[in-house]
């Protein structure tokens, strides 16, 4: 059973179109990433299912629900955790907590029980009566993860979980959102700039110039580039690349002081190559084609730059980026 | 149900963040303490000399000037801290959520005039010190009728904060229209003698009604009602009412048109 369905999603805005042809279905529990340049539609896609937009045509089911027919259905029925927190500082973890959950009607009586619930998944029970402002920047998302979940939501949509944290913070993270699809029952759709962190995805989705470009597995679309990339390095470049051509059948490719070649299963070709060419070189490197090559290969465009410019853009624009 | 959550939870948020903040509450009381005792004595005192007539106290005067302009204040400035949300990103989290918007603006404007009542409140205690006599009955009207004006103020804030995107702007649109609205109620000076032009804007400042209405509980008794009021009651609280039901709509359209 799938529990978001997209159909042929437009938004047209005056002068330019920010969804050109989006489908797309999730199924239930999936960790679905959403992955794409900056500007190439991917808010606004979120903006859409999360009923914050409303699209030119097209539509969308979240959880069984019409996004433009039954608005507080769909909003009822996801938690949304964007890029920029949208805590009050001001109050403590468990007032943030507590609010959420009374604009969600969630039963007074559950209420407390189940903050201390989504408190001790993200490990935040001893901080619960402190104000939101003393929190580090991981512990606010954390917060904000489990103020996203207080409501029982049946899709949790993470905007860039883990940006500006630090590679340990963002480990934990992912450690807190593996752990709650087991407990909670719950789907995941979300967006990241980092291409290692994506790996942690079911499904991926990449998405350009408003259309859908690729939609598979992280394996699957990694095959998409090609096979795994082989470096040799060799005094005799032309001895070795003639051997290779008579004993493989490959070519392989001269650049600089390396040779390179393209096989599809890696880890078990090295052992024939190194076993035929003994003495001949001194050393081998095995790289496997990574999602940021199939990015780059979709779009053209260097995911890592974009995460650049996006940072730039943040500092530049704060103020800016929190109105929308 | 679901919308009385709603609208208590948004109340409840602001008067939560309203006593966490001491300096802001140190200002709350000495702001009208201050005008009390400035403008109260300073302009009381020089308008002895002029040709008052008897029986005519400013200090009894201004008073109720006084308390209207601290809720007017108050009230209108609560507002700001929706422009202080949308910059902190907070609003983002309520316009999200499955409540309808104009929930959330009446949980704003009630969050915001419990604030005004309490200044008002506050400065009620002090009439004794004024040389005014109130009952408990008094006290409660007047508490009506404060809380009717700091509700549709707050709703004027509202229908401003929810265009306004930068605190400096709105800053300036209120001070825009919070100065002449003041000036303009008859809350220093009496609208009787004053030259046409300046009576008829007087006339059509809805705030001058809030302060008769004020001035006509107040002094309901009094000897000297007929120097202080303008008005008859029914006329003020009408119109009361009827700015309380115009700027709450503006503010709960206004606000349901956020992005």
């Amino acid at each position: 059973m799938n529990i978001i369905t997209v159909a042929k999603l437009q938004k047209k805005y005056k002068s330019l179109t920010a969804v050109e042809d989006v489908t797309l279905e999730v199924g239930e529990k999936e960790i679905f990433g959403f992955l794409g340049p900056n500007g190439a539609g991917k808010s606004t896609t979120i903006k859409i299912l999360a009923t914050l937009v409303k699209p030119t045509s097209g539509t969308a089911f979240v959880g069984g629900f019409e996004i433009v027919r039954q608005p507080h259905l769909v909003r009822q029925s996801i938690g949304l955790v964007f890029q920029e927190t949208t805590l009050d500082e001001r109050l403590t973890a468990g007032e943030n907590l507590y609010f959420h959950g009374m604009l969600y009607n969630l039963e007074r009586s559950a209420m407390a029980g189940r903050m201390a619930e989504v408190l001790a998944m993200v490990e935040l029970t001893d901080r619960k009566n402190a104000l939101v402002k003393t929190f580090s920047g991981g512990m606010k998302r954390r917060l904000e993860i489990a103020r996203g979940l207080i409501h029982y939501p049946r899709v949790l949509f993470l905007d860039e979980p883990t940006i500006g944290l630090d590679p340990q913070t963002r480990n934990r993270i992912w450690d807190y959102i593996h752990h709650l699809r087991l407990r909670e029952n719950i789907t995941i759709f979300m967006t990241t700039h980092y291409m290692d962190e994506a790996e942690n995805c079911d499904r991926i989705a990449i998405i350009d110039h408003g259309s859908i470009v690729a939609l598979d597995t992280p394996a699957n679309l990694k095959k998409m580039v090609g096979g795994d990339l082989i470096t040799l390095l060799a005094p005799n470049r032309s001895e070795v690349k003639r051997i290779i051509q008579e004993t493989f059948g490959l070519a392989a490719v001269e650049s600089e002081e390396q040779l390179q070649l393209e096989v599809e299963s890696g880890e078990s070709f090295i052992p024939s190559l190194a076993g035929r060419l003994n003495g001949l070189i001194s050393s081998i490197s095995l790289r496997k084609p990574t999602l940021d090559d199939v990015f780059i290969k979709l779009t053209g465009r260097d995911i890592r730059e974009e995460a650049a410019d996006n940072w730039g853009m943040m500092r530049a624009h704060m103020r800016g980026r929190n109105r929308k | 149900m679901r919308v009385s959550k709603a609208i208590y939870t948004i109340w409840l948020r602001d008067v939560i963040r309203f006593y966490r903040e001491k300096p802001r509450i140190l200002g709350m009381l000495g702001q009208p303490l201050l005008y009390l005792l400035i403008i109260g004595n300073g302009l009381s005192y020089s308008f002895r000399m002029a040709a008052a007539p008897q029986g005519f106290n400013y200090l009894e005067f201004m008073y109720p000037g006084i308390i209207g302009m601290s809720v007017l204040f108050t009230s209108v400035f609560s507002a700001i801290s929706i422009v202080w949300d949308r910059e902190f990103g907070f609003l983002k989290e309520v316009l999200v959520a499955p409540v309808p918007r104009w929930s959330v603006a009446i949980g704003k404007a009630l969050g915001g005039s419990t604030i005004a009542m309490l200044q008002a409140a506050i400065l009620l205690l002090l009439a004794p010190v004024i040389g005014i006599k109130l009952g408990p009955l008094t006290v409660l009207k007047l508490l009506a009728v404060l809380f009717l004006i700091a509700f549709s103020l707050t709703s004027l804030g509202i229908t401003v904060a929810s265009r306004m995107e930068t605190m400096e702007g709105f800053q300036m649109v209120m001070n825009f229209l919070v100065l002449p609205l003041f000036f303009l109620s008859g809350a220093m000076f009496p609208m009787k003698g004053m030259p046409p032009w300046l009576e008829t804007l007087m006339r059509l400042d809805p705030l001058t009604y809030g302060v008769d209405a004020l001035r006509n509980i107040m002094f309901a008794t009094s000897p000297a009602r007929e120097l202080l009021v303008q008005f008859p009651l029914s006329t003020d609280l009408a119109v009361v009412a009827a700015m309380s039901l115009v700027f709450i709509t503006a503010g709960t359209m206004a606000f349901s048109k956020v992005e």
